[in-house]
């Protein structure tokens, strides 16, 4: 088990690095670089050599690339060209903006999810299936960009009951960000939740149709004992996954809700300095985002092989 | 009339087609289960026997529904009952056994758990007293150290241990009628036979009741006092299960009978024409008179009632029983032309072993081989041009792992594999040569799963064409109608897909498939397993027909001692991968044999209630085989001691020309075996 452990942190390190050397030599590869975009019409002569001079680029691309992985290492992602400050300073209030409205997602998305799964596959093809399906099905199919932007429509504008988009400084506090983030929660709840009780619902009708369950019925278990106690730990086994990489890719910005709220999280972020040609900060975000991902699928798989008896067994025994 | 304990009336089930009409699967059935009695129902695969067992316990599978009639239990309706109160009769007065304990355990749940969820249920018994009587239950369905087993979860157990696990939940609620649905289906025989013996003790020393459901005569014949024969959704014969299975007097049970494989016959069963109607396919008259030999005018119109034979106590539906009255050689089989061998040596295996351990990198780079204790090893057999050799053992004795070697699908570790002397096949599939490919071909168990559902047979049997001999068009057509003719299906069935086919027709695609590339040897993996007995005995004849036919060699891998009986020439045992026993297989079932041998031989199950199973060695189920000593040393009941633990047993050669790799001195074995 704890060789497992080590080893899948391992292979979670060897991704990162090969995420960072990918962005690196794709920052590189492309035409123009932070100089040029940042100096505009006057990149040329002094001026552009001493851009270079002080930004480091005039040494060899694999010396900047360790240079640059060994300041990563220690916790130092460099200076933001378009911010003009050190990136952990910009990254550190947008982290947890981003974790701020994903967190608020989670906390009403999956609980929710999960009793609507629960509650259409055990009604399934019932009234209360019926309509929650067609609902589902709904939520899934609207982008978030026409939801969010019927929300700000129909609540900010007409009913006038919350801001419709997010003007704040970055670095506010919790209780003044609140009443700012209900609409793109509830933006980004919707899609999401929509998509995890459509998979729990197919994940508690395969397990209602096996063989075990009939056996339960057969041997007398009360119904809602046999719900819980022999249909959901089986049935909810394989939704952490789907679990896990929800909350990684809301950890890792909503690009699109962030951006129509005019949110200021990681995911604006994104678009925000890469519009700026802003490469530092692109880099540093790719890892964060990389490790975000690699992170939360290692807990997850670790959590599936802790709560199924059957993998966890399997693992000893090899 | 207080002996009935449950009383099934005039019972019709069934569901509603997309059309909407109504599709009987159950047509009015009545019997009575009576107290401390087995009950066996026996019928194919559809025949309904599934679904009256579980409407006796009230319950009846989605999408089908109760049409008429009542299962009557305590004098009330089990059908008409609430979820309320079938919870308070399921388990506690009528229990379960499924066919498949291995899923039918809940998968997170500890085996103690579950148990105990039983014993919660339907007893009064404080927590101490559930313990004690947990540890009571496992060792009554005779599991090794009950506080251990209890401990573990269900996957952690061998098939026949999940089994006895569903008998000892079942027993928890001290039932008075068990149902056990096809309960050693998908077992090793020699567990099979423990399992039945386990359950006749408990049919003896608990009273209970029981309905034993299953396809197999074997197995109900050694359980049952009565017999039900279902054919088509309705009773076809009832009565005492001496009279049944020595005096069949319906012609289906019959013909189901003779299409049975035995130990003591050599030679092929019979096998009954066609296949079990449809449920929904309309029927006007009798339902088995498609299938029946003795049919007259009057079969065709009318439908037969169930009548009482007073002097057999039987009840037949057949207007022509008395016709199958005064015969009785059910005991027959067709004789099967005697290979023509020719010395000629086809293939060669020469101390093959295969293994499954994945080497690891490091061992690689140091060039080090870490399984010393491979799953197959020592393997030596020459099989000759024209002849059935078969390869019998348990799950895990390594006869398709060898298969599969053969076929290229697994690398060998050591040693060599030879197709006509000098063309290596060592090597894997990419590194062979198209025409040593199409030399080999393999017929799986489950033609459900070997032929792709989204190719009709047409397409199926044209790709082997295609792919060996370039054949297009009229050619290609041509050939395929040939192929079609010689698996005895017609030319229509081309434009069918597997879903349209029957269990037996599936198979003849399969088998017509490999014949497509003009092999010289076809081997066999389980094939006639997931067949019902009768087409079982249709798939024999119709490979034996064409090995006559085209003088095809084929290896069949069984671990059904009457089937390899009846079909092949030669027969190689194998115990964990290691070789036990080979030679012709007439002597094969003549003593003195390998101890292991005896001890398959001994468990295979007659459907005659006078030949009871030899239980000869416990039916422990070992992972791995020994590093070193006779491979059977863990389970042999005649072990001689250290020898046989240190040192690798010699081959003896027997009276009548066997092999037999044991220690003991071949006359002393048969001493001790007659």
């Amino acid at each position: 088990m704890l060789f497992l452990i080590i080893k899948r942190i391992l292979l979670g390190f060897i991704t990162l690095f090969i995420v960072s050397l990918i962005t690196f030599v794709g920052t590189e590869v492309l035409p123009g670089d932070a100089c040029t975009t940042y100096l505009e019409r006057e990149a040329y002569g002094a001026a552009l050599e001493a851009c270079y001079k002080r930004l480091g680029l005039d040494i060899p691309a694999y010396e900047r690339y360790l240079s640059w992985a060994y300041n990563v290492i220690q916790g130092d992602f460099g200076y933001s060209l378009s911010g003009q400050m050190p990136i952990n300073e910009v990254l550190g209030p947008r982290i947890k903006n981003s974790m701020v409205l994903a967190s608020a997602a989670i906390i009403i998305g999956i609980p929710l999810a999960l009793i609507l799964g629960i509650i259409t596959a055990l009604w399934r093809d019932k009234l209360p299936d019926l309509a929650i399906s067609t609902i589902t099905i709904f939520a899934m199919t609207i982008p978030e960009f026409i939801s969010a932007t019927l929300l700000i429509l129909i609540v900010a504008i007409w009913l006038q009951w919350l801001p419709g988009i997010v003007i704040v400084p970055t670095d506010v506090t919790f209780f003044e960000l609140l009443p700012n983030i209900i609409l793109p929660v509830i933006a980004i709840a919707m899609i999401m939740t929509a998509h995890m009780a459509r998979m729990v619902r197919s994940s508690v009708i395969q397990v209602m149709a096996s063989d075990y369950i009939q056996m339960a019925i057969l041997k007398g278990v009360p119904y809602w004992k046999m719900v819980f106690k022999h249909v959901l730990p089986n049935a909810l086994l394989p939704a952490i996954n789907v679990v896990a990489l929800t909350i990684a890719w809301l950890l890792g910005g909503v690009v699109v809700t962030e951006v129509v709220f005019n949110y200021p999280g990681l995911g604006r972020l994104v678009i925000e300095s890469i519009s700026n040609r802003d490469l530092p900060t692109v880099q540093a975000l790719a890892i964060i985002l990389a490790s975000i991902y690699v992170s939360i699928n290692l807990i997850a798989d670790l959590l599936t092989l802790a709560l199924n008896p059957r993998l966890k067994s399997l693992q000893i025994r090899k | 009339m207080s002996d009935i304990i449950q009383k099934v009336k005039n019972l019709s089930i069934g569901f509603r087609s997309k059309k909407g009409e109504e599709i009987l699967i159950l047509r009015n059935i009545s019997t009575n289960i009576k107290k401390g009695e087995t009950v066996g129902i026996v019928g194919e695969s559809g025949s309904g026997k599934s679904t009256l067992a579980l409407a006796m316990m009230g319950y009846v599978k989605q999408g089908l529904y109760t049409i008429d009639g009542e299962c009557l239990f305590e004098s009330s309706n089990l059908l008409k009952k609430n979820n309320r109160e079938l919870e308070k009769i399921r388990g506690r007065k009528i229990a379960m056994i499924p066919q498949n304990a291995g899923q039918s355990l809940t998968p997170n749940l500890k085996i103690g758990y579950q148990i105990d969820e039983a014993l919660r249920l339907h007893t009064n018994l404080k927590n101490i007293d559930r313990d004690k009587r947990i540890s009571e239950l496992l060792k009554k369905v005779r599991l090794p150290s009950p506080e251990t087993i209890a401990l573990r979860y269900p996957h952690e157990l061998s098939g026949g241990q999940q089994q006895r696990v569903a008998v000892a939940m079942a027993l928890a609620g001290n039932p008075e009628l068990l149902l056990l649905d096809e309960p050693t289906t998908g077992l090793d025989v020699t567990t099979q036979a423990h399992v039945l013996e386990l359950l006749n003790f408990i049919a003896k020393d608990t009273g209970t009741s029981m309905v034993y459901v299953s396809h197999d005569l074997g197995a109900i014949a050694q359980v049952s006092d009565r017999i039900i024969v279902m054919y088509s959704g309705e009773i076809v014969l009832e009565g005492p299960s001496r009279s049944i299975l020595k005096k069949p007097i319906h012609p289906y049970t019959y013909g189901l009978l003779k299409s049975i494989p035995k130990l003591s016959l050599a030679g092929l069963p019979d096998s009954m024409p066609g296949s079990q109607p449809q449920p929904g396919s309309i029927l006007k008259g009798c339902s088995f008179f498609s299938r029946c030999n003795i049919g007259e005018d009057k079969c065709k119109n009318n439908s037969p009632e169930l009548e009482y034979i007073s002097d057999l106590k039987t009840s037949v539906r057949c207007f022509n029983y008395k016709s199958l009255k005064n015969k009785d050689d059910i005991s027959s089989s067709i004789s099967r032309n005697e290979a023509i061998i020719n010395e000629k040596e086809i293939l060669n295996l020469t101390n093959v072993s295969i293994s499954y351990a994945k080497q690891k990198l490091i061992d690689q780079i140091f060039n080090k081989t870490v399984d010393t204790n491979p799953t197959v090893k020592d393997i030596n057999i020459n099989i000759n041009k024209g002849e059935t050799i078969a390869l019998v053992g348990e799950s895990g004795s390594g006869k398709s792992t060898i298969l599969k070697s053969i076929a290229g699908l697994l690398k060998t570790k050591d040693g060599k594999i030879r197709f006509e002397k000098d063309r290596d096949l060592s090597s894997n599939l990419k590194q062979r040569k198209p025409n040593d490919l199409r030399a080999i071909q393999l017929i799986f168990q489950n033609p459900d799963e070997s032929l792709n559902p989204n190719h009709n047979v047409e397409e199926i049997l044209s790709q082997p064409l295609k792919l060996y001999f370039g054949l297009s068009g009229k050619e290609l057509n041509k050939n395929i109608i040939e192929l079609l003719e010689k698996v005895r299906l017609g030319e229509f069935y081309m434009s069918r897909y597997p879903r349209q086919l029957s269990g037996g027709e599936k198979q003849r695609v399969a088998v017509a498939r490999a014949f497509a590339a003009k092999p010289d040897i076809i081997l066999c993996d389980e094939v006639t397993s997931a067949l019902d007995v009768s087409v079982q005995a249709a798939v024999l004849n119709l490979l034996q027909k064409l090995k006559d036919d085209f003088g095809t060699t084929y290896i069949f891998v069984s671990h059904d001692l009457a089937v390899v009986r009846a079909i092949s020439d030669r027969v190689a045992v194998l115990y964990q991968g290691r070789l036990c026993e080979i030679g012709p297989s007439k002597n094969v079932y003549q003593f003195p044999s390998h101890p292991y041998t005896e001890v398959l031989l001994g468990a295979v199950l007659e459907p005659d209630p006078d030949i009871k199973p030899k239980l000869v060695a416990e039916d422990i189920v070992e992972e791995k085989p020994p590093e070193q000593g006779c491979s059977f040393q863990g389970r042999c009941s005649r072990i001689l001691g250290e020898k046989c633990k240190k040192e690798t047993p010699p081959w003896q050669i027997t009276k009548s020309g066997n092999a037999i790799k044991c220690h003991i001195n071949v006359n002393d074995l048969e001493k001790l075996q007659s």
